[in-house]
């Protein structure tokens, strides 16, 4: 019980907010009579959200690397109003239309990223200038009419659902297949992880809770997958989304520029000085978000089945919201994509639950601005109490570990290929 | 002499007694006690991590009273400060190592910011003004009140800082580390301040880390350690030296101050011909002019110079450009010679650049240990698109294991260690880049006795193994201690080059201080 206690008390950060979503699911479940959780309902949720939540992850990236894009609902109508046009004036296949379209987007991010990275203007700036520029040239474009009749294909992108396969079950049997494999590589990647961590000596959850951890995300997964089964099966758009999350949570963490990333957002100055090219970071951050918001525009134009001058309209205040929700730090060099998944999730279920509860838009806008406030406050007020237990000296008081003997080997073999005792001048 | 002032004199202006503040799982400080006589300039001396600045920081409020228990007694009453504020009208007035000016306003605005001189809330800018001239000639300096603060070097910023303080009718001054950042001239012109401060009536607290100051300047010194006040050392007593001091600090005779080192010197590895370097902002100003240098394989080589000589200046024009704009000239390192204009190119080519501003330029303070060894040379872990992560705690932790890093394991947030610590964690990153040259620009600063002893010893190592090693240094002692060559370095001209056993330190300050540009 000390030791749940302890891994929750300084892990506060990372699973407060997984608590805050659990809480929220809770509360509507059980004030809208079951129906959030209803199969339908859950298979509505994820269509719905899924334009903010890719928003999101491209979001908490320009964040970490301590920028701003409040553009992207503009971009994002701009892509989603070219692709239209492509396909409905000049007959452009489905497929060209969506490449032309993430093209597009990319084009326009690294535009940001020119301003951003190479001449230095503040994100901020730069974005504000293009969420007024793009949300014109959407009108420019669309002629200021929907633009609808888009090819079936297309709208399958933001509407569609996995085909079906095998013998009629009564369930979706390849989303609950899919479910399957992810619970299977989930577990052996987090066993994998902590028999690594054990290695080397650092500390991890003790055995039992990590079987509890593992069981409680399997359950989830798989009772989320059943109802996704029970309705419709997996949504396009959120096999899409869950590539999504796979492959920028990859990046952000096991690759050198995630690394860079992270870097540049904590110090800027201190990355530059330990040879990190700053400037292609920032370009390739900013460019990024302009694929992401260019794919978000296709995701809405195929699920509203039109383009709309008037779609994506404070979008980025939403992917912006999530990210910070999730764990972000306004200062740069903080944030997960898990958590502003989180963070997006938590925006997504308050607007349901509301809705379905009949709370007015109005109030649904007041009510998601406070927990944005109090999100971040608990955020504030969480880092500043695990800050009190440093302050100089600190370090001297928690014994050293040692490390594990089965790495002091390699550690020794290590040494002596980078030993300072070592004889031998360097090569001339 | 009335009896008032007898009895004043005879009086402690401030006990502390038996301080103790705990973190949680950390006691910083046990049972402190510390005793202030009137008109004392009173020293506090310890190492990195002793718990000299939380100490400052319970009797300044910061950690207000109910966090720590013991007793502040104060002008004869007992303490209880709930904040800085509540200190401060009691007449004591902390000056923090790190400046706290706004670099923007100006010197009367910063003088009386926070106790502005106002009639229902509109400032009397006239008034403030003309007491700031007042103030500034109290602390000898002789500016425009109407002076941004921006514009003025870091010495004269921390007479603006004392004369902030004596704004407040300051009756007790604490000074964290006041001379770090300065220059000898301007460290000299302080602690001549801080003598007619005392002449005035003005007592300080001075927690220091130049020792020949102390032994300069302070009445009494008390010596903590390890969280503890271990004695109080009366300076008019004598027998009080440098040696005396750190004895106490350490806990342990400390004979030499630099470990044995025998160089074992080679060929020519790295020479900087006719390097000229322009200010970047103003590509009219001469920042380095034609400056020539070497280093020999397995040298430690040390430039030595006043604050603003161009010291860092130097280093970072050769570290790929990163200072300077129309730089001109020639490098050669292992007889080839170098075009660098990126850090990453320096890097690559064999040149590690350790800054002098650890916080700023060399960590990011929010990574761990084993990040940020890594953060200068990822590529070598990269396997494949991703980072081996499996490489990277070997590396880290072969380096914790041999430069001693303190800490609960490489997982510990490179914020959170002392400076010695996380210099150790700066050297371990660029040692892991492999450098054939490593420039050292003030590697010791603000780190403690024991931990200096260590960085001697890593610096001495990386010679041995045949590195060339240029390492700038303000303490002249540790140039003379720890270097092979010494050059002097004068409003960015070489003006000498002294081999180790001509130098002596007066011989180095008067080419330091040469008019270099006649």
């Amino acid at each position: 019980m000390n030791a749940l206690l302890n891994t929750l008390r300084g892990n506060v950060r990372q699973y407060g907010m997984i608590i805050a979503l659990a809480a929220i699911v809770i509360l509507f479940q059980i004030t809208t009579d079951g129906v959030l959780l209803k199969p339908l309902n859950v298979s509505n949720l994820v269509v719905q959200n899924a334009q903010i939540l890719i928003l999101a992850i491209g979001m908490v990236i320009v964040i970490v690397a301590r920028h701003i894009d409040l553009s992207v609902g503009s971009v994002a109508a701009f892509v989603g109003a070219a692709s239209a046009i492509m396909m409905t004036q000049y007959d452009f296949p489905w497929w060209l239309a969506v490449f032309l379209g993430l093209l597009i987007g990319a084009a326009i991010g690294a535009w940001h990223g020119f301003w951003v990275a190479y001449v230095g203007i503040p994100a901020f700036i730069v974005t504000l200038a293009s969420m007024l520029l793009f949300r014109g040239l959407t009108l420019v474009v669309l002629k200021g009419a929907t633009v609808g009749g888009l090819p079936e294909e297309f709208k399958a992108i933001g509407n569609g659902f996995l085909p079906e396969i095998g013998p009629d079950t009564g369930f979706h049997n390849l989303t609950l297949l899919i479910a399957v494999a992810a619970v299977g590589v989930l577990i052996f990647l987090e066993v994998r992880r902590r028999n690594a961590q054990t290695a080397y000596n650092f500390e991890v959850l003790s055995f039992p809770l990590f079987v509890v951890k593992l069981a409680l995300l399997s359950i989830v997964i798989m009772y989320f997958a059943y109802l996704l089964a029970d309705a419709r099966g997996l949504p396009i758009v959120g096999l899409i989304l869950a590539g999504l999350i796979v492959i920028y949570t990859f990046i952000m963490n096991k690759t050198v520029f995630g690394r860079h990333v992270y870097a540049i957002g904590g110090n800027v100055d201190a990355a530059t000085m330990s040879g990190v090219n700053t400037k292609r970071v920032d370009f390739l951050v900013m460019t990024n978000m302009g694929l992401l918001a260019g794919l978000a525009g296709l995701v809405t134009t195929a699920r509203l089945t039109a383009a709309n001058p008037k779609a994506g309209v404070n979008f980025e205040l939403d992917a912006i919201a999530a990210a910070f929700i999730g764990g972000a730090a306004v200062t740069g060099g903080v944030g997960t994509v898990i958590g502003a998944i989180i963070g997006g999730l938590v925006m997504g279920i308050l607007n349901n639950g509301m809705s379905l509860l009949g709370v007015s838009i109005d109030w649904q806008q007041a009510i998601k601005g406070l927990v944005l406030l109090l999100a971040v406050a608990f955020d504030v007020w969480n880092k500043r109490r695990t800050a009190g237990s440093g302050g100089a000296g600190a370090e001297a008081a928690e014994p050293s570990a040692p490390p594990p003997d089965k790495l002091a080997e390699e550690i020794e073999a290590m040494e002596a290929e980078l030993s300072v005792d070592s004889d031998d001048p360097p090569k001339t | 002499m009335t009896l008032r002032q007898a009895q004043d004199i005879a009086s402690p202006i401030l006990e502390m007694r038996g301080i103790t503040k705990e973190f949680p799982g950390v006691k910083a400080l046990a049972d402190v006690n510390l005793v202030v006589n009137r008109g004392d300039i009173h020293a506090i001396c310890g190492e990195n991590g002793a718990g000299k600045s939380t100490l400052m920081k319970v009797l300044s409020g910061v950690y207000p009273h109910g966090t720590y228990s013991g007793d502040i007694v104060f002008e004869g009453e007992t303490a209880k400060f709930g904040n800085i504020r509540q200190s401060e009208s009691a007449g004591i007035v902390i000056i923090h190592q790190e400046l706290a000016l706004i670099p923007e306003l100006s010197i009367a605005e910063n003088i009386f910011l926070g106790n502005e001189t106002a009639k229902r809330g509109v400032i009397d800018w006239g008034r403030a003004n003309r007491e700031a001239i007042d103030l500034l000639a109290r602390v000898g300096l002789r500016e425009n009140p109407l002076t941004p603060v921006k514009n003025l070097g870091i010495g004269k910023q921390q007479l603006v800082e004392i004369a902030k303080a004596l704004s407040k009718e300051v009756k007790l001054l604490i000074l964290d580390e006041p001379t770090a950042a300065l220059n000898d001239d301007d460290s000299q012109h302080l602690l001549a301040l801080l003598k007619g401060l005392k002449e005035k009536g003005i007592t300080s607290i001075m927690i220091s880390h130049k020792l020949n100051e102390i032994e300069q300047i302070a009445d009494e010194i008390t010596i903590i350690r390890d969280g503890q006040s271990i004695e109080t050392l009366s300076v008019a007593n004598g027998g009080v030296d440098e040696d005396r001091i750190i004895r106490g600090m350490v806990g342990r005779d400390l004979e030499n101050r630099f470990p044995d080192h025998t160089p074992s010197i080679g060929d020519i590895l790295f020479q900087v011909r006719d390097w000229t370097v322009m200010h970047p902002q103003d590509s009219h100003r001469e920042v380095i002019r034609q400056a020539n240098l070497s280093v020999r394989a397995g040298e430690i080589v040390g430039v030595a110079g006043m604050m603003g000589a161009g010291r860092t200046e130097l280093a970072r024009s050769i570290f790929g450009r990163s200072y300077g704009s129309r730089t001109s000239g020639t490098l050669v390192l292992d007889g080839e010679e170098l075009h660098l204009s990126t850090v990453t190119q320096a890097i690559d080519a064999g040149i590690a650049y350790v800054s002098e501003d650890r916080k700023g330029l060399g960590l990011n303070l929010i990574d761990d240990i084993k990040t940020s060894v890594t953060a200068a040379a990822l590529k070598k872990l990269r396997s494949g698109l991703v980072v081996d992560e499996h490489k990277e705690v070997v590396v880290a932790e072969g380096y914790r294991k041999n430069l001693n890093i303190k800490a609960p394991s490489i997982t510990a947030g490179v914020g959170k260690l002392s400076g010695g610590n996380q210099q150790k964690v700066v050297l371990s990153k660029w040692m892991y880049t492999d450098p054939k040259l490593l420039i050292l620009d003030e590697p010791t600063r603000g780190i403690d006795v024991g931990a200096k002893y260590e960085i001697y010893g890593i610096i001495q190592e990386l010679a041995r193994s045949g590195r060339g090693v240029l390492v700038i240094s303000s303490e002249l002692p540790e140039l003379l201690g720890l270097c092979d060559r010494i050059y002097t370095l004068a409003e960015g001209v070489i003006t000498h080059e002294f081999d180790r056993s001509e130098a002596t330190q007066e011989s180095l300050m008067r080419y330091m201080t040469a008019d270099a540009r006649k």
